[in-house]
C-alpha cells in the first residue's frame, strides 16, 4: 500500500465522519456545532483533491468553502435565535422513514457504482495545476468565465436588496 | 480487511456516501440553516465525484466545472442566506415547521 493510499483512507474517513457529525450530531444540535463540523469535512475534501492532483480546486475549496462561504453562515447563524433548535424535538416517525430512504437510495447507489465495474480507470496523468487550469479557463471556456462574473454580480444586488429593511 | 489500490471507485463511493449524508440532513433537519448545510455537502460531493473523473479520464474539463460549482455556490449561498435572514425577520424563525403558509 502506497503512501498516498493510506492518506486517501484518512481523509475520507475525516470527511465521511465529519459530514456525518454536520447531519446528525449525537451530542449537540447547535448550529455552530454543524457549521464547523461543515469546515473540517471541506478542508478534508480539500485534502482529497489534492491526492486527485487537483491543486487549484483545493486551493480554490479552502479559500471560497472554508473562508468566504462558511464565514457567511457563521454570520447569519449568530444572527438568529440559536436556542430555538435546541428545544425542538425530533419528530421520531420523520427520522425514521427518512433514515430508511436515505439507507435505501445509498444501497442503489453503492451497488450502481461497485456493479459498474469501473475500477481504476485510465492511468491517470492529468495534472490540476493552475497554468493549465487557467490557459482553458481564458480560451475555451471565456464565455462561461464572463457571465460567471454577470452572475456573481447579480447574486450581490439579489443579497443587498433582500436583506433591506423593507422590501418594497 | 483488504485494501486495493485507490481508484475512481473508492472516490465515487466517498462521494455517493456524502451525497447520501446530504440528503439526511435534508430529510431529519428541521432548521433551515442546517438543511442548507447539508445542501452545501451535496454539491461538495457532486464536486469530488467530477474532480475523480476529470482526474481519471484524463482530462481537464470535470474541473473546470467544479471551478464553475464553487462559484454559483458561493452566489448561492449569499442569496440564499439572504432569504433566510429576509424570512426570519417576518416570522422570527429559522424552522421550517412553522413556514407552512403555503401549503394550506
Amino acid at each position: 500500500m502506497q503512501a498516498t493510499d493510506i492518506f486517501f483512507y484518512v481523509f475520507a474517513a475525516l470527511t465521511l465522519l465529519c459530514g456525518l457529525m454536520v447531519v446528525a450530531n449525537p451530542v449537540s444540535r447547535n448550529p455552530i456545532t454543524s457549521a464547523m463540523f461543515l469546515v473540517l469535512t471541506i478542508i478534508s475534501m480539500a485534502g482529497l483533491f489534492v491526492l486527485l492532483h487537483a491543486f487549484f480546486l483545493a486551493a480554490v475549496q479552502i479559500l471560497v468553502y472554508a473562508g468566504a462561504v462558511m464565514v457567511l453562515f457563521l454570520f447569519v447563524i449568530m444572527l438568529l435565535d440559536l436556542n430555538e433548535e435546541i428545544r425542538r424535538r425530533f419528530n421520531r416517525f420523520g427520522v425514521a422513514t427518512g433514515v430508511i430512504s436515505v439507507a435505501a437510495l445509498g444501497g442503489l447507489t453503492l451497488y450502481t457504482i461497485l456493479r459498474s465495474g469501473i475500477g481504476t480507470g485510465r492511468t491517470p496523468q492529468i495534472e490540476g495545476a493552475t497554468e493549465p487550469l487557467g490557459r482553458m479557463l481564458f480560451s475555451q471556456y471565456l464565455l462561461p468565465f464572463e457571465v460567471v462574473s454577470l452572475l456573481l454580480l447579480v447574486a450581490m444586488v439579489g443579497a443587498i436588496l433582500l436583506s433591506k429593511k423593507e422590501l418594497k | 480487511m483488504h485494501l486495493t489500490p485507490v481508484g475512481l471507485e473508492h472516490y465515487l463511493v466517498v462521494s455517493a456516501l456524502l451525497f447520501c449524508l446530504g440528503v439526511l440532513g435534508i430529510v431529519i433537519r428541521r432548521n433551515l440553516l442546517v438543511m442548507y448545510m447539508s445542501l452545501e455537502l451535496m454539491l461538495n460531493s457532486a464536486n469530488l465525484a467530477l474532480v475523480g473523473f476529470s482526474r481519471f479520464g484524463n482530462t481537464l474539463n470535470g474541473q473546470i466545472m467544479v471551478f464553475f460549482i464553487i462559484t454559483v455556490a458561493a452566489a448561492e449561498v449569499a442569496v440564499g442566506l439572504a432569504l433566510i435572514v429576509a424570512l426570519y425577520r417576518k416570522r422570527q424563525s429559522a424552522h421550517v415547521e412553522d413556514l407552512t403558509s403555503m401549503k394550506y
